[in-house]
């Protein structure tokens, strides 16, 4: 995990270049984004697809709707009075061709390569139809709403999660590599390994210490329940429902990521160029900024981009965990009772989640990245 | 032999190394110790074989090893069998056909908690007529209670703790308590040695009974059980051959699949090598873990199927750009054009040339690599999706989780399972982060 030669996705694939001032500048920017763009949807694209392949591999899922359908109907021909006087088989004719109807309406009877496209578009757009089971907060079964209602809490828990994160790792590896030797040096290292447990599991410690032993936070949940109607009173409590699993995905990460900043750091404040920065006599603040923190931030990028994309899965059983009501408890909610639309939605917005990641973090190391502008300056 | 030697050497210079590869070491022969100990197909007996294989073990209580603690004396599971045990049955025959039996229990009670439950299971063999039994409690004291009468099948349990007629003869106590409390403080029980006499009436010359009086206690086994009244103990011995068999197999299965996917990659290159990138840029973006739940809610959860998906998902992982950025150095060395010269063929150089020299960055890669499927095994059984069959560490958590053992106090059934889970990610983790160390020559000097 700690290499600093990697690269997020295929940097190398599409070159970002870009002229230094000029007005070409913009038009490269944007060009870097929309090409960028592209690729990531069409990776997008596959990706979705080879989900609902893997969804619909050896016709599971149409079995299930097709006797769930089956099932519907026969309730339905069974429970009307008029039908129940006709013959047999008559009756069973009957309920054949309501079958039939159903299936039609939900295209099962076309082959299933035209099937697989069409439900790629709906896919794409989350535009899965109806759930089986589960419902949203306002009773609606469209599973769009569903996934769109619970988009919100995940994205608060993990943003706040992530962006502490990244804040304390990248100070504490800029402290410690100051300090590089001493005791807080020697801890940081020795409880890197900590960083093997996923989040979750710092989760179930957290809620046995501070909720059961001490009672001093809650066991779970967005805000305390019934929600305090005052809106300061309700960003308290989301707050406070907000500080165990944040501290759960800052655990899990924390020591491993300060540990290998550290080290790019220090790698990189043995390079020349930085102790001619300091035979020139410039002041230590002005080397770590200038020549410390500035070429190791690609890296610093790359690592956090593989973190984050290891962390959205973590995240789906720490929400599962602090009952979180987000994307991972609704996914948890969805396979106890094999709901298949609300379990493809979510696996297609979670592909969607990692490729905005993705796209972000491109964007930002194609920011930060000197050469990328070293590259610019000469030869176009 | 000899670099291995040198691998060693240079590891024991890492104290910490030291600790990961003991615990890693402890691990393999617990593991070890666990298989042998209990066969596979014993083992999926004790954990899925029914009410007959725990009926006797007290539900939901911590381990014996809590009475380690000074001044706790929790009770444990008394057992007597009047099958097993002889001289507790004597037989008497009263005139014709009709034969009394009198089975006399002696239960020494000297703990300073009440037990969870007193249940008497009954086996009787007949072939038309019932028999009869009449059960009366005497205590240290000398105070005779009538518990009850019963009507004998063929298999029949008394469950005295359900007896709402006996509660209400011991003053409104649950009989569980009400029968051992000390008259002068029914807040302790009384310590001595308690009778249990069971009087049957047979009415038939070969007709027999025989009774099995389980006292069940708040402490149990080394491991304590679960809501089921199943012995953790067996699933935390399993759970570790199975942690580590996972973890293994699959950081074997991801990390030699990708590095040889990479190398074939950068070597021939070309198409081959576009569209190994273009994969693994598709994988990346799959959410691996919501893929692994369709697999696992959709198809099957075996153990075993899940792991070769996880291989199969792994193979083009963020870590084939890093192995390849290093066989694209590799490939430029002279030592490679020399195997060209002397007309070695593509696997050769592959195999014998290229491969060889990533191990370096591939060993700690691949330790590292063994937590995260544990715990990724762990991760699945959480969310419900552990295999049917295996006693698992995950699925314990998942149980506990699942019975609100955290909210209801439960820690040890947590607990447990999460240490062990711990200690196997950090062993590894401290192993791969040593060997980390001494591979990669810019981190051995920060």
């Amino acid at each position: 995990m700690a290499d600093a030669s990697a690269t997020v996705t295929g940097t190398g694939g599409v070159a970002p270049r870009r002229r230094r001032g000029g007005s070409g500048s913009l038009a490269r920017v944007a060009r870097f984004t929309v090409v960028r763009l592209l690729a990531l949807f069409l990776t997008v694209v596959v990706g979705v697809y080879l989900t609902i392949l893997i969804a619909n591999m050896g016709g599971y899922v149409d079995e299930l709707r097709r006797s769930t359908i089956r099932e519907n109907v026969s309730l339905v021909v069974g429970m009307d009075p008029e039908l129940r006087r006709l013959p047999p088989a008559e009756r069973i004719e009957h309920m054949e061709s309501l079958i039939a109807i159903q299936e039609e309406r939900l295209g099962l009877n076309r082959p299933f390569l035209l099937r697989s496209f069409a439900y790629l578009g709906g896919a794409l757009t989350l535009d899965l139809g109806r759930s089986e089971f589960l419902t949203s907060d306002s009773g609606s079964r469209e599973v769009r709403l569903i996934i769109l209602e619970r988009l919100g809490p995940t994205l608060l828990l993990f943003a706040t999660g992530q962006l502490l994160l990244f804040f304390l790792a990248l100070l504490g590896g800029l402290v410690l590599s100051r300090r590089y030797g001493g005791w807080m040096d020697r801890l940081v290292i020795a409880l890197a390994p900590t960083s093997a447990a996923p989040s979750w599991f710092y989760g179930i410690f957290l809620i046995l210490i501070f909720s059961a032993v001490l009672g001093v936070m809650p066991f779970g949940g967005m805000v305390s329940s019934p929600p305090p109607p005052d809106p300061i009173d309700y960003a308290l409590s989301l707050l406070k429902h907000l500080v165990l699993p944040v501290t759960a995905i800052v655990i899990s990460a924390v020591f491993l990521s300060i540990y290998s900043y550290r080290t790019f750091f220090l790698i990189f404040a043995s390079e020349d160029y930085v102790e001619m920065a300091k035979a020139k006599g410039l002041s230590s603040q002005a080397i770590e900024r200038r020549y410390v923190l500035r070429p190791t931030l690609p890296n610093i990028v790359t690592q956090f981009a593989f973190l984050i994309i290891t962390l959205w899965s973590g995240a789906i059983i720490t929400e599962t965990v602090f009952n979180w009501p987000g994307l991972g408890r609704t996914l948890y909610g969805a396979i106890t009772v094999t709901d298949v639309p609300i379990i493809v939605a979510t696996t297609v917005i979670y592909a969607y989640l990692l490729a905005v990641t993705v796209f972000l973090l491109d964007f930002v190391y194609a920011i930060v990245d000197p050469r990328v502008k070293l590259d610019v300056g000469g030869a176009m | 032999m000899t670099a291995l030697r040198r691998l060693l050497g240079t590891l024991v210079q890492f104290p910490s190394a030291i600790a990961g590869l003991g615990i890693v070491v402890a691990m393999v022969l617990f593991a070890i110790y666990a298989v042998v100990s209990i066969p596979y197909p014993e083992a999926v007996r004790l954990w899925r074989g029914g009410e007959d294989v725990w009926s006797d073990n007290p539900r939901t209580v911590p381990p014996a090893w809590f009475n380690w603690w000074p001044g706790t004396n929790l009770p444990t599971t008394i057992r007597i069998d009047s099958a097993v045990e002889p001289g507790l049955k004597t037989r008497e025959s009263l005139d014709g056909d009709l034969d009394e039996v009198v089975i006399d229990f002696t239960i020494d009670y000297g703990f300073d908690g009440f037990p969870q439950e007193l249940t008497l299971f009954f086996t009787a063999t007949f072939a038309e007529s019932r028999p009869n039994v009449t059960m009366t409690w005497t205590t240290p004291d000398g105070r005779e209670i009538r518990l009850g009468n019963l009507t004998l099948r063929p298999s029949e349990a008394f469950r005295a703790s359900q007896e709402t007629r006996l509660e209400r003869r011991l003053n409104g106590l649950p009989p569980e308590i009400g029968l051992f409390a000390d008259p002068d403080d029914p807040s302790r029980p009384l310590k001595g040695t308690y009778g249990l006499r069971v009087e049957g009436l047979l009415f038939e010359e070969a007709a027999d009974l025989d009774a099995r009086v389980v006292v069940y206690g708040q402490v149990h086994g080394w491991a304590g059980t679960d809501h089921r009244r199943r012995d953790l103990g067996v699933a935390l011995m399993w759970g570790a051959p199975i942690a580590l068999a996972f973890g293994l197999l699959a950081a074997v299965g991801t990390i030699v699949t990708t590095m040889f996917i990479a190398a074939m990659g950068v070597w021939f290159g070309g198409w081959i090598d576009a569209t190994i990138q273009r994969i693994t840029e598709v994988n990346i973006i799959l959410p691996f873990l919501p893929i692994l739940i369709m697999v696992g809610t959709f198809y099957s959860r075996s153990i075993w199927v899940l792991l070769v998906v996880v291989v199969l998902l792994g193979i083009f992982s963020a870590g084939i750009k890093t192995y390849r950025a290093i066989f694209l150095q590799i490939k430029q060395a002279p030592y490679i054009e020399a195997a060209r010269a002397y007309g070695a063929g593509n696997m050769r150089i592959i195999v014998r040339y290229m491969i060889p020299r990533i191990i370096p960055v591939l060993v700690p890669a691949f330790v590292s690599a063994v937590p995260t499927y544990v715990f990724l095994e762990a991760s699945l059984a959480v969310l419900g999706l552990g295999d049917p069959v295996l006693p698992t560490w995950g699925k314990v958590i998942n149980d506990a989780q699942a019975n609100g053992a955290l909210f209801r106090g439960h820690y040890f059934w947590v607990l447990q399972p999460a240490a062990l889970l711990l200690v196997t990610g950090f062993g590894f983790a401290l192993v791969g982060f040593a060997l980390d160390r001494v591979f990669n020559p810019r981190l051995r000097d920060v």
